[in-house]
């Protein structure tokens, strides 16, 4: 059984820990940094950026408001394209029927591409409950995988794993899962791709069933997309004889045509590359060619709860390219672990609110994990108001009817949107807290603030706003 | 008791009902073409084509018809090779390897053992320097060209467009599709960009221009 964020502490105390590690946050600012370089030269290259965001964002809206109609036309093309399709109301539905379909074919060990979906609900380890062994196949999500590790990013979930520790990973479980890693082995990257990929093969080629995830389901035809760079994808959704994807409620685009407005996004903004090396699609089955059983499992999970938000549902038009994640301060301060979820990060910090609510301390501490500088509102593909909803939900937290079960952290949260909302009072916190750069580690707010504070990144606001600050220091390491 | 099905459906519908805001209609106005070019000019499509592909770390040919079966005996190993049905014959006539056909299908593990695999495809795009492969003659099935460790495709001019607005409309989402744009890769340590992982490490495509 592999660990969980189930049980994890609320945002704050979860980044005082994190804040205090180093290597983490070397690690996280290298990788980061690196994405934002290459995505900025990417996109620059679009002089239609601000348009394909529009079409996109549009697009979302279009599917969310006539969401029931889509999910409809879904299962009709799947099904006449000889799929079978389910319907989960939440995690434990879902894994349920995942196990089920597998039980059904005798098999004990399954091989997954990289699905946040299937993180989200656990799914791993349902599987495992009921002795099935589902192996990660994405490098990145096989380092967690190995490592007994969590992710810590939506497209990159081991980002805060360096080579020195990827190795001495693979050189220590690979041989309990399977073919061990070469004699040797460096942490050179190329080599432990290397080994990466002799350990996988050997899995691909005897693996029954697959699971997946899916970035696009298209509505007018049925048809699933998968988009990846490794060909673990295509490994899975090509040779196992049983394909089962697990999709999200809001994962559907209307047409076959809209995809030219997400394909032309994705790529660029999650990893700076034009496309990602491997796009597949497929609808339903296709004799001779790829698995011959295909399983479609529609996941609610939280997002009608989510759709039900006025200002919050726009979340949902989420495509997981990671970017909030890449240009958000916080995010690079604290890593991925410290937001309590596989969806960390800006669009982390609203989407785990939306779908679980908000009575719980570690969910209700999530709208706060932001400076609300806003840099995530311009990097995002479908145009997400982040700020808007941040503040939408605080205010939830604060005045409306969420039930906070512990009563320190309600006060503590209840009063950082106070000084939120009256510049005044945030000014003369952020005076008090003095001007050590963006982090606070000795100096506190006053109280109630101070639990906060322990771990909460606050900007420089005095002179210039964070945004500038951030900017004019490359995120803050000049 | 109720479906999961009638229950998600009546949720979401629900969620809806309270929505005041319908959302407007969905602005069309990005670019049709690649940006930069003008689409009408085919050398500059081309062009730009083997451009993106060589930035991806593959291996570009531009050959005239005549040429393509001498380019190809160069570019392939010396060992076997998967030549799907349709593949034409003789663009393989001065290459001395093995040819394997995959007929009646390959059990994966054989076809693992095979050094290359030899395609068409059904369009290519050039903005992006996507192949697309739809398993039509010449293309064979999607394990076929997935592992074998070279994946050599021969690309008609003609088929090469500018955008993927302009490939979309084409492309037959019944069938399964393979969109490639460059070989195999992974940027998950440390962001370092490594070539090759699970699927093909080497691309190379052959251009034939007139
Ligand atoms: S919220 Fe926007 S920027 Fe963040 S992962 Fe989703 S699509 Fe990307």
């Amino acid at each position: 059984m592999s660990r969980t964020f189930v049980g994890w502490p609320a945002f704050p105390q979860a980044a005082a820990v994190a804040t205090r590690d180093a290597q983490l946050r070397a690690n996280v600012a290298r990788a980061t940094g690196t994405i934002r370089a290459k995505r900025a030269k990417l996109v620059a290259e679009r002089p239609d950026w601000e348009e394909l965001r529009d079409s996109a964002a549009a697009l979302k809206d279009d599917v969310l408001t006539h969401l029931d109609t889509y999910l409809l036309q879904v299962e009709e093309k799947v099904t006449a394209a000889g799929g079978t399709v389910h319907w989960a109301r939440d995690a434990a539905e879902a894994n349920r029927i995942v196990t089920d379909l597998v039980r059904a074919t005798g098999e004990r060990e399954i091989v997954k591409v990289k699905s946040m979906l299937t993180e989200e609900i656990g799914l791993d380890n349902a599987l495992a409950a009921a002795g099935i062994d589902a192996r990660e196949t994405d490098l990145a999500a096989a380092i967690v995988q190995l490592g007994d590790d969590l992710p810590s990013h939506v497209v990159v979930p081991a980002l805060h794993r360096n080579r020195a520790e990827i190795r001495d990973i693979f050189v220590r479980e690979m041989g309990r899962h399977g073919r061990p890693a070469p004699e040797g082995l460096s942490d050179d990257p190329p080599q432990l791709a290397e080994a990466a990929r002799l350990h996988m093969r050997e899995k691909f080629l005897k693996a029954k069933v697959a699971v997946s995830g899916a970035n696009f389901l298209v509505a007018e035809t049925g048809t699933a997309v998968v988009v990846e760079s490794e060909g673990n994808g295509r490994m899975c959704l090509t040779l196992a004889d049983t394909l089962i994807t697990l999709v999200g409620l809001e994962k559907v685009v209307p047409t076959w045509r809209d995809l030219e407005v997400f394909l032309q996004l994705l790529a660029r903004n999650a990893t700076g590359e034009r496309m990602a090396p491997y796009t597949t699609t497929w609808t339903g089955t296709t004799p001779g060619d790829g698995p011959q059983t295909f399983h479609l499992v529609l996941v609610d999970n939280g997002r009608t709860r989510a759709l039900a938000d006025e200002v919050g549902r726009q979340a949902l038009r989420c495509i997981r390219c990671g970017a909030c994640m890449n240009i958000c301060p916080v995010y690079e301060r604290t890593g991925g672990q410290s937001y309590g979820s596989v969806y960390p990060g800006p669009i982390g910090a609203i989407l785990n609110p939306l779908l679980k609510g908000l009575d719980d301390p570690q969910t209700a501490s999530l709208p706060y994990a932001s400076s609300l500088c806003g840099a995530c509102n311009d990097v995002c593909p479908v145009r997400i108001r982040f700020t808007d909803v941040l503040l939408e939900l605080r205010h939830q937290v604060a005045e409306g009817d969420a039930k906070v079960k512990h009563p320190g952290e309600k006060a503590a949260l209840r009063a950082v949107g106070a000084v939120m909302e009256h510049p005044a009072a945030w000014n003369a916190a952020i005076r008090a807290a003095g001007k050590a750069g963006p982090l606070i580690p000795k100096k506190k707010l006053p109280k109630p603030l101070s639990g906060w504070t322990d771990s909460r990144i606050v900007p420089g606001i005095p002179k210039e706003s964070f945004r500038a600050w951030w900017e004019r220091t490359d995120g803050g390491t000049e | 008791m109720s479906s999961a099905r009638d229950d998600i459906l009546a949720r979401v519908r629900a969620a809806n009902a309270t929505q005041r805001a319908e959302p407007g209609a969905v602005p069309r106005t990005y670019l049709r073409h690649a940006p930069g070019i003008d689409p009408a000019d085919r050398a500059a499509v081309l062009a730009l084509f083997a451009e993106r592909l060589v930035e991806y770390g593959a291996t570009v040919h531009r050959v005239r018809s005549a040429d393509v079966a001498a380019v190809l005996a160069a570019a392939l190993p010396e060992g076997s090779a998967v030549v799907p049905g349709g593949f034409p014959a003789p663009w393989l006539a001065e290459w001395t390897g093995a040819v394997i056909a995959d007929t009646p299908p390959l059990p994966a593990g054989r076809l693992d053992t095979v050094d290359a695999v030899v395609t068409t495809c059904a369009a290519a795009i050039a903005d992006s320097g996507t192949l697309v492969l739809d398993g039509g003659p010449g293309q064979g099935r999607r394990a076929a060209t997935l592992l074998p460790d070279l994946h050599l495709c021969v690309v008609q001019a003609d088929q090469v467009v500018s955008s993927i607005p302009e490939a979309i409309g084409a492309l037959n989402p019944r069938r399964p599709l393979t969109w490639i744009s460059g070989p195999s890769a992974t940027a998950d340590i440390e962001m370092i960009r490594v070539q090759g992982v699970h699927g093909p490490r080497r691309l190379t495509v052959v251009l034939v221009e007139g």
